[in-house]
């Protein structure tokens, strides 16, 4: 059933990590993604390593969960890992015909798989510890000061949290839709992908009509409780960077600093 | 009795949709009504009548295509007094589902009071508060999706009580609720009348509901066809009927029973003044 | 002919910490004749089980079978069983999406496979039962039409099908005293003509009164009682709003003057015939007096 579905990966908790500022949150991740770009040596791979298991350890988000997250896109990592290891020149190890296997090969393909892995964990570490709407509220905090050069920050925001809303009510229609074509003899399992894409629109259809009103009626709703815009507007959350803010990011940056060092040393 | 404020005055209210290639739609034709302060009044009609319509203008949501209405003195036709109007009457709509704004309660009931800039300190009170007043503060923290219907119209209400209304005006609140859930958002009105003094108008087409108000409206094809208390209106049993409409089992029974012959009155309300009246007539015999 | 439920539980979420039985050993035979009505607060499980009864869900375990014929399989024999089983979802009109009322309610039996000629019969006939006249809406757009004549064409949708058993979640849901009665009587006249057998959900006790031989009330997921509607309504009342229940307003009237002492034809089933009575045994009293 399509409303077995868990939404956004909120791991629940109340970690360091967890209690960060989401705009600190942000922003660290930022860097250190950035960061893990400038790695390059064995050792500093396994600084991030390090620093990426300690992380894991003190959000309290089970080393489970990141698996899951990465799993996905394996199909992504593997083909990175293949493009470098067919493409890098160096000392031959093996080879037969044109496939053309090589020590540096495997050593960039590894790293450069790393990479993506740590990039992954480092982002689901992100919105497994922050909630879908504190994650909004940080956005929009952080683009406000580019208001002035035309950025929507409270617009959208304000989509976001709309899209949070919405998501679990739609999947609950989507369903009820789905059965409700079935039980008129609508088949979706079985045909070749063309079929199947065709057997959809009596799903889709109805699915678009009914956002669309949903959307009419939440517009009138939100004018009727005064919803004019950003302006003039308060919030009843506010964010508050704290301590652990800042010892976060000095932790972020002093591992940053750590691997330009090494980088520069090398 | 006399002295009454009016909150809301209708007059010669005239609402035309226009569709193209069609003809012009009268949804309401020269409605005239004046709403008193702390008064709960029921407005009924089938399916079409134009009852939503007339209830959209009480808040500035659909603009008189003819007539006017003022609010506490304001006019809807005033752009400028609109968001005023809207503070002082809030609305809750038919479906639970396609109002509530956020993820989670809290933050849903905050919604009203950050549109009109309430300072941050105020807009906690009031959120607690207004939960408080529906007997949702327990579900502060919990997503609306996880509730039942009942509790998202109660958080609905909630997040028009956090705007400091005059006036609450219901369309359909309960129609697309289980029994229980119309129970609860009844209560929760009745409650917010009696308690607090806010003015009640429920667009409703239950009938047991429209009983429980101190006046019902009825409208039919665009025009106020009944006004008046519950017995006044529902003891026309064949006219309500002929407009499409219901009345409650009492007042039913004893007109049926009064046309059969019985002296009895034909405007019962409940069971228990049927019980009464039934009561008499065979002990006097 | 009949829908037998043998042993089913269900579960929602299985596995996740949203795990829910749904469903708890229910034991059902519907044969064909009979009009079942099914209540029950929300979350009782009702709608749970009317979905296993046409196999949009399967049971955790048990079996639900349609004539003998397993609903859990995938042969055409199975398809066709499930296809005799018809279920009109509450708020059917959210399901339309072709340009036309005619292609919408066509739908359903084009999906059965049949030819072309036989499936324009069926809509005709369909539109008929509805009441919706075929030269004034076939061609029309579906989304251009009022909600109630939205919801009739949903409803000959299914219709046009042929189900042996009529399953309608809620059916007048939103609809005013006239429409409802629209929808019901069209369901009554064709139940009572034997061409299908109706198993009603419901939170309407009128209805209930009025048109079941049958009916259910469902309990935490458990079929908690099983009888004839005025007999669970007038001898196990309290049983009744133990699952969160009650019996019609009517006979909520009637029972409770019939408290006060006055006699009262507590079996009625309208209020006009409640009153007919009424007078009578009242004016009878007068007389023996």
């Amino acid at each position: 059933m399509l409303t077995d579905i868990t939404l956004g990966q909120y791991y629940p908790g109340n970690s360091f990590l967890h209690r960060m500022d989401p705009r600190a949150k942000i922003i660290c991740t930022m860097i250190f993604i950035t960061a893990i770009f400038i790695a390059e040596s064995f050792w500093s791979y396994l600084l991030v390593t390090a620093f990426l298991l300690m992380t894991i350890s003190v959000s309290g988000v089970p080393i489970k969960l990141i698996v899951k997250a990465i799993k996905p896109l394996w199909f992504i990592l593997v083909f990175t890992f293949i493009i470098h290891l067919f493409t890098t020149p160096g000392t031959t190890l093996f080879y037969a015909g044109i496939i053309h296997i090589t020590r540096e090969g495997i050593i960039r393909g590894t790293y450069m798989t790393l990479r993506l892995v740590y990039l992954i964990a480092f982002s689901s570490l992100l919105t497994y510890t922050t909630s879908p709407i504190v994650l909004t509220d940080g956005i929009e905090a952080l683009l406000t000061p580019w208001k002035r050069f035309g950025v929507p920050a409270h617009e959208l925001a304000m989509m976001m949290s709309i899209a949070l809303r919405f998501i679990p009510t739609l999947l609950e229609e989507t369903d009820r839709i789905m059965k409700a074509q079935a039980s008129r003899g609508a088949d979706f399992t079985t045909g070749n992908l063309m079929h199947r894409a065709k057997s959809m629109i009596p799903v889709l259809v109805p699915l678009f009509i009914s956002a669309f009103r949903r959307a009419d009626e939440l517009a009138t709703a939100m004018e009727a409780r005064c919803y004019r815009g950003g302006e003039g507007r308060t919030k009843m959350h506010q964010l508050q960077y704290t301590g652990r803010d800042s010892i976060g990011f000095a932790a972020v940056v002093a591992v940053t600093a750590l691997l330009i060092g090494m980088r520069i040393m090398s | 009795m006399d002295n009454k404020q009016v909150l809301i005055e209708v007059s010669h209210l005239t609402h035309i949709y226009e569709t193209e290639g069609e003809a012009p739609f009268y949804a309401l034709r020269d409605v005239s009504l004046q709403i008193n302060k702390g008064d709960f009044v029921a407005v009924i009609g089938t399916n079409g009548s134009g009852k939503s319509t007339l209830a959209r203008h009480l808040d500035a949501i659909l603009l008189p295509s003819e007539g006017d209405v003022l609010v506490d003195g304001l006019s809807v036709k005033n752009p400028d007094d609109v968001w005023k109007i809207r503070q002082k009457v809030g609305m809750v709509f038919q479906n639970p589902d396609n109002q509530l704004v956020a993820s989670i309660v809290e933050d849903d009931v905050a919604f009203g009071p950050e549109n009109l800039g309430v300072p941050r300190e105020e807009i906690i009170a009031r959120v607690a508060d207004s939960l408080k007043k529906v007997g949702m503060e327990s579900y502060r923290k919990h997503s609306p999706s996880m509730l039942s219907g009942g509790q998202k119209q109660r958080i609905a209400i909630a997040g028009v009580l956090a705007m400091h209304p005059e006036c609450i005006v219901l369309d359909e609140p309960t129609a697309m609720l289980d029994p229980s859930g119309r129970k609860e958002v009844m209560e929760t009105i009745h409650r917010l009348n009696k308690e607090m003094g806010i003015t009640i108008v429920l667009i409703t087409h239950f009938m047991e509901e429209a009983v429980t108000a101190n006046r019902v409206v009825v409208i039919h094809k665009g025009q106020i066809t009944a006004d008046g208390t519950p017995e006044d209106v529902f003891s026309k049993v064949e006219e309500m009927k002929a407009g499409g409409l219901d009345v409650p089992v009492p007042t039913e029974l004893s007109y049926r029973l009064a046309q059969l012959g019985l002296p009895i009155r034909g405007d019962c309300m409940t069971n228990k003044e049927l019980g009464e009246e039934l009561c008499r007539f065979v002990l006097k015999k | 002919m009949s829908i037998r439920v043998e042993k089913v539980n269900y579960i929602y979420g299985k596995g996740t910490p949203y795990e829910r039985k749904a469903l708890d050993g229910v034991n059902l035979e519907i044969h064909k004749g009979e009009f079942v009505g099914i209540i029950g607060h929300t979350g009782s499980g009702k709608s749970t089980l009317v979905q296993h009864l046409n196999g949009l869900l399967h049971p955790s375990e048990g079996r639900v079978t349609v004539d003998g014929v397993d609903l859990a399989g995938k042969d055409k024999e199975t398809i066709a069983k499930r296809h005799s089983v018809g279920m009109v979802f509450q708020y059917p009109e959210q399901q339309l999406f072709e340009e036309t009322v005619k292609k919408d309610i066509a739908f359903g039996p084009t999906n059965m496979g049949l030819d072309e000629g036989n499936v324009e019969r069926r809509v005709r006939q369909a539109m008929e039962f509805v009441r919706l006249d075929y030269n004034t809406y076939a061609e029309r757009s579906p989304f251009r039409l009022s909600g109630g004549q939205q919801r009739r064409v949903a409803i000959a949708g299914v219709i046009a099908m042929h189900p042996d058993f009529l399953i309608m979640d809620e059916p007048s849901a939103g609809l005013d005293p006239v429409g409802r009665m629209e929808i019901f009587s069209r369901v009554k006249e064709w139940f009572e003509k034997k061409y299908f057998s109706v198993i009603l959900v419901t939170h309407n006790m009128d209805d209930i009164a009025r048109l079941a031989t049958r009916l259910l009330v469902m309990h935490n997921g458990r079929v908690a009682m099983d009888g004839k509607p005025m007999d669970i309504f007038l001898n196990h009342r309290k049983e009744l709003q133990a699952c969160g229940v009650d019996v019609p307003p009517l006979t909520d009237t009637l029972l409770y003057l019939k408290n006060q002492g006055i006699p009262v034809p507590e079996t009625a089933r309208t209020v006009q015939e409640a009153a007919e009575k009424m007078a009578d045994m009242l004016k009878g009293d007068t007389h023996a007096d």
